[in-house]
């Protein structure tokens, strides 16, 4: 009976196995996502390129009205934006990672690798690696996009590196969001009502205006946004134009960025982690 | 502590779990299981018994809230990953990724499994083949059929041939040939020595391939044992009889009656009877002689057991309470 052999075990496959390792096993679902990128390019290009466009609609649309003649930035709202921008990038960054984790829990993809002998903390890793490099090829992107438009980082290489490694923290903090979020909700809809939500979150901050524009209250909301917090350090570490009114917000700007994201990760993480755990009732 | 038998693949004792948020009972009331080494035990029940929720507890998906479960030997509670090196779930929605090809998703189960590049490659395109899924190999699983992705699913978890393999509902919406193709599959395992664990609707699924069989409903044990104990144990047997002249009906059935252990049925208008019988061989024999007495002429008198489907629905009536009836009775 050939099939008895097929299904038995003609290769014997359980004496050549390892013992697996969380990184060994996590970089095996980063290349899960690498394979989904290849099978989807166009899904992983307009998720490279929308911040791009949303670049040159504040940009060349919005930005001469924004930037007046008697700003900072008049002239080059790109120099003023792209801190912005690559600050939204790393927010916009939590619909790839909930959507993602959401499918895999609802098509019982998650349940087939909580099945598997891995560590639970190698399907978290994996999906952060993957949305790691997928962030830093966006910001690279983004990065080329803005020296084209004419926006230069002025402080030198490691204060750029520094700005860079900020929106990458503040883009870790925002996965444990995304984890969170795409676990809980019940289901396509709802990731769906939480990805229209980035839209007011970003806006409501400095990433795309100076606060002190708002109405008192408004303006206020907006700079203590965790993503005002950051795309202020970005500005200033770049040596790019900003808002800084004197206050101790604009003051401390790098110290809140690096505080925020880590209050976020504080909360969030171990909520995410909970969430996981939780599928197991 | 308890320790788990040597000879029991699956061994469960007053497993519980309660669901805060479902009130129908979907959870388990206190469910003990043994299977054998090398067995086919079904889990059948209705929707809602506890089915699925004993194999995500097996799986170790899923924590009980009081009870023990051992698998292959080891504790899902403390051991899960060892449990979960020697088993294989097929789960009730078919887990395959979309995105991926077939053959990327059975690389992925095989990598993650831990079989080297080569091994889980090869791993891989034999169980395509075996499958008959090679000419789809290199497409997305997105366009697949349901029965191709009912068959890719049970291929991901057969990467490593596991030593118990949790099979929940699998032909489900599957055609008939698929459905052939997964209990032939199925069958082949147990050669292999794997212990199976299926849960299904389907009674001609349990008779076809377990050797035992659970009945649940709102999540406890209702009757337990072969398919042909659960048969005789539950059910009638039937004697069914035919007349040539429907004249004599009235007769037959009034004669019927000393043999009778329950309602005799009959369709209207055919010359047919069917007798609930408590013992078969001789309400047969009883019955040929009163009929010769009584010169009436049967076309045809056969003994008939219980289907699984008479049995099933009788264990899982709400109104009837079989479980208790033998208590009562033994």
């Amino acid at each position: 009976m050939t099939t008895a052999t097929t299904a038995g075990s003609t290769l014997q496959p359980d004496a050549l196995r390892g013992n697996g390792s969380v990184i060994g096993d996590a970089w095996t679902i980063t290349r899960r996502q690498f394979w989904h990128w290849r099978a989807q390019p166009g899904v992983l290009l307009v998720g490279l390129l929308f911040p791009v466009l949303v670049t040159l609609m504040f940009g060349a649309l919005f930005g001469g009205a924004i930037a007046g003649p008697e700003t900072e930035y008049a002239g080059n709202y790109y120099a003023y934006l792209m801190p912005g921008i690559f600050t939204m990038a790393m927010l916009f960054g939590v619909e790839s990672t909930m959507t993602a984790v959401n499918v895999d829990a609802a098509k019982g993809v998650t349940d087939r690798f909580r099945s598997l002998p891995i560590s639970p903390a190698a399907v978290v890793l994996g999906r952060c690696m993957a949305d790691m490099i997928n962030s830093v090829a966006g910001l690279a992107v983004l990065i080329g996009a803005g020296l084209l438009l004419g926006w230069s980082p002025n402080n030198g290489l490691p204060a750029a590196l520094a700005a860079f490694g900020l929106l990458l923290l503040l883009r870790f903090a925002l996965l444990w969001v995304g984890i969170f979020i795409g676990l809980r909700a019940s289901g396509p809809e709802a990731v769906g009502a939480v990805q229209i939500l980035v839209w007011p979150i970003s806006m409501l901050s400095n990433l795309f205006v100076d606060p002190a524009t708002m109405p008192g209250w408004l303006g206020a909301i907006a700079s203590v946004n965790p993503l005002s917090a950051t795309a202020s350090a970005t500005r200033e570490l770049f040596g790019n134009p900003g808002w800084n009114d004197g206050s101790w917000l604009a003051e401390n700007a790098v110290l809140l960025a690096v505080c925020w994201p880590v209050v976020i990760t504080a909360v969030f993480a171990p909520l995410a982690i909970r969430s996981y755990r939780r599928l197991g009732g | 502590m308890k320790q788990p038998s040597a000879d029991f693949a699956i061994d469960v004792g007053g497993l519980r779990k309660h669901y805060a948020h479902s009130p129908d009972g979907t959870g388990l009331n206190g469910i003990d299981l043994q299977v054998a080494k090398g067995s086919v035990h079904g889990l059948l029940g209705p929707n809602g018994a506890g089915k699925t929720t004993a194999v995500r507890i097996l799986t170790t998906l899923l924590q009980a809230d009081s009870g023990t479960a051992f698998v292959a030997g080891y504790d899902v509670r403390t051991r899960g990953r060892e449990v979960r090196r020697r088993i294989g779930l097929v789960g009730q929605a078919t887990a395959v990724d979309d995105v991926l090809t077939g053959r990327q998703n059975l690389l992925l189960v095989g990598r993650l499994n831990h079989l080297p590049a080569v091994a889980a490659a090869n791993r891989a395109d034999e169980l395509l083949q075996r499958f008959s899924l090679t000419d789809a190999a290199a497409r997305k699983v997105a366009g697949y059929s349901g029965g191709m992705r009912r068959r890719l699913d049970l291929a991901a978890a057969l990467v490593v041939a596991p030593q118990v393999l949790f099979v929940d509902e699998p032909t489900t919406g599957l055609d008939p040939e698929g459905r052939r193709a997964v209990w032939s599959a199925i069958r082949d395992l147990v050669t292999g020595g794997t212990t199976v664990l299926l849960t299904t609707q389907y009674l001609e699924e349990a008779d076809q391939l377990a050797d035992r069989i659970t009945v649940l409903r709102s999540g406890a044990v209702v009757a337990q044992g072969s398919p042909d104990e659960l048969k005789a144990r539950i059910g009638h047997d039937w004697l069914d009889v035919s007349l040539t002249d429907p004249d004599d009906l009235p007769r037959l059935r009034e004669l019927a009656g000393q043999f009778a252990d329950g309602e005799l049925q009959s369709d209207p208008g055919a010359a047919h009877v069917s007798i609930p019988v408590a013992d078969r061989t001789r309400a047969l024999v009883g019955l040929s002689a009163a009929l010769a007495e009584a010169a009436i002429d049967p076309l045809d008198i056969t003994v008939r057991r219980p289907t699984l489907d008479e049995v099933f629905l009788q264990l899982t009536d709400t109104d009837v309470l079989p479980i208790d009836r033998t208590a009562a009775s033994a």
